[in-house]
Order: structure tokens, then sequence, then C-alpha cells
């Protein structure tokens, strides 16, 4: 790889912005990574000068990204340089940093692509939410990821990087424990199947209440400095969080994005009431019209996602709707409907949804939920409610382009 | 009452893998056989049953299993006739050796005569197996290469890997082993009403459900 040189990134960032708009105006894309991998061809190191003296804050995590990242955004206040459209690897991030020129930087980052964007972003601050099964045909496993993070942890020489990470995903611990400078968030983590064995010995971790421990001496951090109950206190002071925004997740996401800003010292108290402001991300937790119906549409992308996206539903034996697929950015193997605890839809009528509506229906069946196939989807009778529709990557993409607001 | 044992859900359950537990729970009761399903996790004693199921798992969690097992009755019990549908890395732990990070022979269980090694390149992707005049369908992720000795295959593979490329799984009187993981006996109703007749020892009615459909939509784009 070449030395970096102004004039081939000036040219570089110029070919981003126009392949970008080409991609735009014939529809062939939302233009924002084949222009990125254009760039990068011509200024391998396009990412680095692009992102050099800005403050960046990068979030990954399996399940949060794109809402922690607008969280920060909206946080920040201002212009804020972002990849909103969850394009999440070196391509989308070139897109992002040509488009506009602020000097905050939110960066969401795909978890296989943390150690890349370390090194070429140095950013002040890395927020790493959670590690749990996820497109295991794409990444096979959760164990190795966490075990790169660490490493790339390890060997990231800025000792100013400041780590936002959640104390209670013994995962992320694993991966955040070995940088002096972290600031470890104690915030509710519903998901804990994929860290049921110790990360660093493979022995039982045993879990009582939040607190968590292995006999090997790996155990929860002592130190958090962000916290989150009632009340979200950080640093010993209490952020009025009262979310717009359903769920307890995104309420943890918010402690952490919150605690980032912080750290580059936002105000809190003007930063928490821009955030508590959010109505909905990307079309995520957005109500919609489609075809008589009304439609509440939630992203839910594996296992842990819609363990905590179903323990939103109302409990009134309302329909649900369920749609699946397994396309390349859902992972082709849909396996993962058996770890979804799709139980809790129990006393709900399920209507299924999308490519793989038959593996789902099995799902629902051998959990003893009642479902509907729907094969044809104008056969769907309409109701006056608001549906709440589950949907995983692009299932719920289809939904938000075919569906009105 | 018959028990089905799910064994290590913590260490062993990767891909989906309690599918397996709840789909040949369900298809018992639904039958009105008695049935109890239960599991063991890392921690506990392995439990008498008439079938245990193992899965998939990572490198460590695979090694810890089999440790547990080595020192627990389980060789004992499928001695005595128990029996056991072994999935990915379940059916390189019945084995003589496996590989695992860090460890190019790592010592199985030895109670089928298969050897696995570390395969070329990572399998992953639809597999299907052709089993008597049935086809078997799913989906494989692992990084081994089997080879049996002595020891029957389950099937010979029509798409994906398998084993070898050409076999899957291995089968004994009372052992099924395939790398088609999580929930295989949820997709192939006949699979899994199969290993429920030999362990009840009873001819069995075929049980209509949506999971004839999905089984039959997954054949025909895995035949295609």
């Amino acid at each position: 790889m070449g030395k970096s040189s102004p004039v081939r990134d000036q040219v570089a960032s110029a070919a981003v912005r126009t392949v970008n708009r080409l991609s735009r105006m014939t529809g062939r894309g939302s233009g924002t990574v084949v222009g990125g991998r254009v760039g990068m061809k011509i200024a391998p190191d396009l990412v680095a000068s692009l992102a050099s003296g800005r403050t960046v804050i990068l979030v990954s995590g399996t399940n949060g990204k794109t809402t922690t990242t607008s969280m920060v955004v909206a946080g920040w206040g201002g212009l804020v340089t972002t990849n909103e459209t969850g394009a999440n690897m070196p391509a989308g991030h070139v897109a992002a940093l040509v488009e506009s020129k602020s000097d905050h930087v939110a960066l969401e980052v795909d978890e296989a692509w943390l150690a890349d964007t370390l090194a070429s972003t140095r950013p002040s601050v890395v927020v790493l939410l959670n590690l749990s099964r996820d497109q295991m045909d794409r990444a096979n496993e959760v164990r190795h990821l966490a075990e790169r993070w660490r490493k790339a942890l390890e060997a990231h020489g800025d000792d100013q990087l400041v780590v936002v990470a959640n104390a209670n995903d013994p995962l992320v611990v694993y991966a955040a424990e070995v940088r002096a400078n972290t600031r470890w968030c104690d915030v509710p983590t519903s998901w804990l199947a994929d860290a049921l064995s110790c990360p660093k010995c493979t022995l039982a971790i045993s879990h009582v209440g939040s607190a968590w421990h292995c006999t090997c001496g790996f155990a929860k951090p002592v130190h958090v400095t962000t916290s989150l109950g009632d009340e979200l206190v950080v640093d010993g002071t209490p952020v009025a969080l009262d979310l717009v925004m359903p769920g307890e997740f995104n309420r943890s996401n918010a402690a952490m994005a919150l605690t980032a800003l912080h750290c580059v010292d936002v105000d809190l108290n003007e930063a928490v009431r821009r955030v508590n402001a959010i109505p909905s991300v990307v079309g995520r937790f957005s109500v919609r019209r489609w075809n008589g119906h009304v439609l509440r549409l939630l992203l839910a992308k594996n296992p842990s996602g819609f363990a905590a996206m179903m323990a939103t539903l109302p409990n009134d034996g309302s329909d649900v709707w369920v749609a699946i697929n397994a396309r390349v950015a859902d992972g082709h193997d849909p396996s993962w409907l058996y770890d979804a605890p799709f139980e809790m839809l129990r006393g709900h009528r399920v209507y299924c949804f999308g490519d793989r509506r038959l593996d789902l229906a099995t799902r629902l069946d051998y959990a003893r939920v009642e479902f509907v196939v729907v094969d044809d989807d104008t056969s769907v009778p309409t109701s006056k409610e608001t549906i709440s529709l589950l949907a995983n990557y692009t299932a719920f993409s289809d939904w938000l382009a075919r569906s009105e607001s | 009452m018959t028990t089905i044992c799910v064994l290590y859900p913590d260490l062993l359950g990767t891909y989906g893998d309690g599918g397996n537990g709840l789909a040949i729970a369900e298809r018992a009761r639904r039958r009105g056989l008695d049935v109890e399903l239960v599991s063991a996790g890392l921690n506990d004693e392995v439990p008498a049953a008439a079938l245990y199921l193992l899965g998939g798992g990572e490198d460590g969690p695979q090694r810890l299993a089999t440790d547990l097992l080595r020192t627990s009755s389980f060789a004992q019990r499928v001695g005595d006739g128990a029996s056991v549908l072994a999935v990915c890395a379940g059916l390189q732990i019945l084995g003589a050796t496996f590989c695992v990070e860090g460890d190019d022979e790592y010592e199985g269980l030895g109670l089928v005569d298969v050897v696995t090694s570390r395969g070329e390149r990572r399998s992953v992707g639809e597999l299907a197996t052709r089993v008597g005049d049935q086809l078997l369908v799913g989906f494989e992720n692992h990084g081994g290469r089997t080879t049996l000795h002595g020891v029957e295959a389950l099937g010979s593979v029509v798409k994906g890997r398998g084993n070898d490329g050409k076999l899957d799984g291995y089968r004994t009187k009372n052992i099924w082993a395939t790398y088609a993981h999580g929930p295989v006996l949820a997709m192939n109703p006949w699979f899994c009403d199969e290993i429920l007749s030999a362990v009840y020892g009873v001819e069995l009615e075929p049980l209509p459900s949506v999971a004839d459909r999905l089984y039959e939509e997954r054949r025909r784009v895995l035949s295609a």
C-alpha cells in the first residue's frame, strides 16, 4: 500500500461522489457502497486520510449498532458525519466521510471489520454493545469474533482511545478488558445464551442477578462508570433518560451512546434531551400503512434481537406478523429460528411472511404457537388495530419499501 | 416414560440444535407417546435416557464437552443401548480423534471408528444427503473432513460437502450422525420419525403438519 497523497485522495473522493450519484440516479443502489469501493481502488488509505483530524466515535456489536449510532448523532447535535444507511464496512465509511465534512464523525462498524476500522479511523471512542450469534454462515463463530476484537484492541497503539463497553456481556468484557481506558457500562442485557461458557477457560459462567463470574477468576468488572436501572447514572451524575422509542434494549443503547458523548465532552443534559426525542431510526419502530393495514415495523435479525423485540409486544392476544428471509444480508442459514424464543408468541396468532415463511411456520408449530402461512399477501383480513410486524433484515427492507408512512 | 436428553446445550447448541429435541418430543407427544424432554448442562450429571442429542459447537466448548462426556456414564449408557443423534461437533466427538484449534488430534470418545481431520476449507452451505430412497436436507458449517473406518455412512452427498464431499455422517445400530446441523429433525419429518420409531420400537403412522410443506420445498430447492 503506497503512502497517502493529497492529490490522489482528492481524485478518489471526487470519484466516490460521482459514482454514488450515478448509482442513485440510475436507481441501481442506495449509492453508498459502490462509490466507496471505487475510491479505495484509487486510494487504498482513503478512510484514514478522510478521518484524519476529525473526532470519531465508532459503534460495533451484534445488535443495536444502527440505533446507537443514530443516538450518538442526535445526541451530539449539529452536523455529524455518519453512515446512516447501515453501510458499515470500509466502502460505506468512505462514502459517509466524503459526503459530509463535519469534524464530528459517528460510524457503525460491522463486527468483523472492527480491527481495520480502529486502525484507519483512529477514533476517540469505540462503543462495544454486545456479541451474540448472528449470520453464522458468514461470521462463523461468535467466540472467535470476541477473540479478534481482543487482539485488535491489544494491538491498537493509541493510548487515548476510550472503550465504552457493556459490562454485562462476558464476550464484550473479554475483548475490552485488555485496554486500560475502558468505561464499563452496567446496562440491562437479556441475551446470555452465548456467554454460558467462559470465553477464557470454557467452564460454566455463573450468572446471579446482574452479576456473573467464572471459577477461573474472569468476572464482571467492578468499576462501572455508567449504570442503568430505573435511572441512568453516568460518572455519578443522574441523567434524565426517557425515550420515545420502546424497548429496554434501546435504553441500554442510549446509555452507552450518552457515555460515549460524555467522553468527548458533550453536555449530557442537552444530549439526552435530543436522544429522548428520536421517534424511530431508519424506519425501525415506525408506524406504516400497507393495503389497509396499519403496521408497526420492528427489525429483529437474530435470536437475541427477536427475544428483545418480542418482549416489547403487547400481551393482549393481538395478531402479530413475522417476515423471514434468508438472503445474503440475512445469512443463508435460518437454523437460528430455533435459538429464538418464539414460545413468547403463544397467545398471539402469527401470520408468517417472507421467503422462509415455511421454516418460520414449522418453528412456530413446534413451539405450539398458532400460525397462518401467508402465501398470498392480499388474503390477510384487515383490522383497525395497529399490527406489530417483526422482520429480519431484507424482509424489513422489503416491508419498509412496500408500505407508506 | 421415555426420556430424550439434549446434552450440553450450553456448549453444543451453536446452530439452533435445541430444535431437534423440541421437534422429536413434540412429534412423540402428538402421537400420544409418553415422553420427557430434559437437558443436561455442563455442571449436570448425564441422566439416563433413551435418546441423547448432541449438537454443534465451537472449538473450546467442543473440547470441554468431550472431556465431560469422557468422565461421565454416557459411553456406558450408549453401550447398553441408548440411542444418539450426533450432529456436527457431536458427530466428531463420538469418533476416535478430531481437530480443534491448537490440537490436530484431540482424542474423542472412540464409540465409533471415525477420524476427523482438518478440511482444506470450511464447509458452509446447504447440505442434501441421499439416505435410502429419502433425501435429508439441511445446512452445514464446519471445518472437518471425516473418514469412516468400517462404519456405514448415513448417506451419500447430493449437494454440499458432508464428511468428505461424497458421504455424510454415519449410522450404527443406535447412532445416527450427520453434518446437517441445527433443526435437522424439524426440517426432515421422515428422519425424525425414523429415530422416534427406533427409540420406541413401534411403527408410526404419518403425522401431517406444516413441516411436510417445508420439507417438500427444501427438497425441491436442493434437488434442482
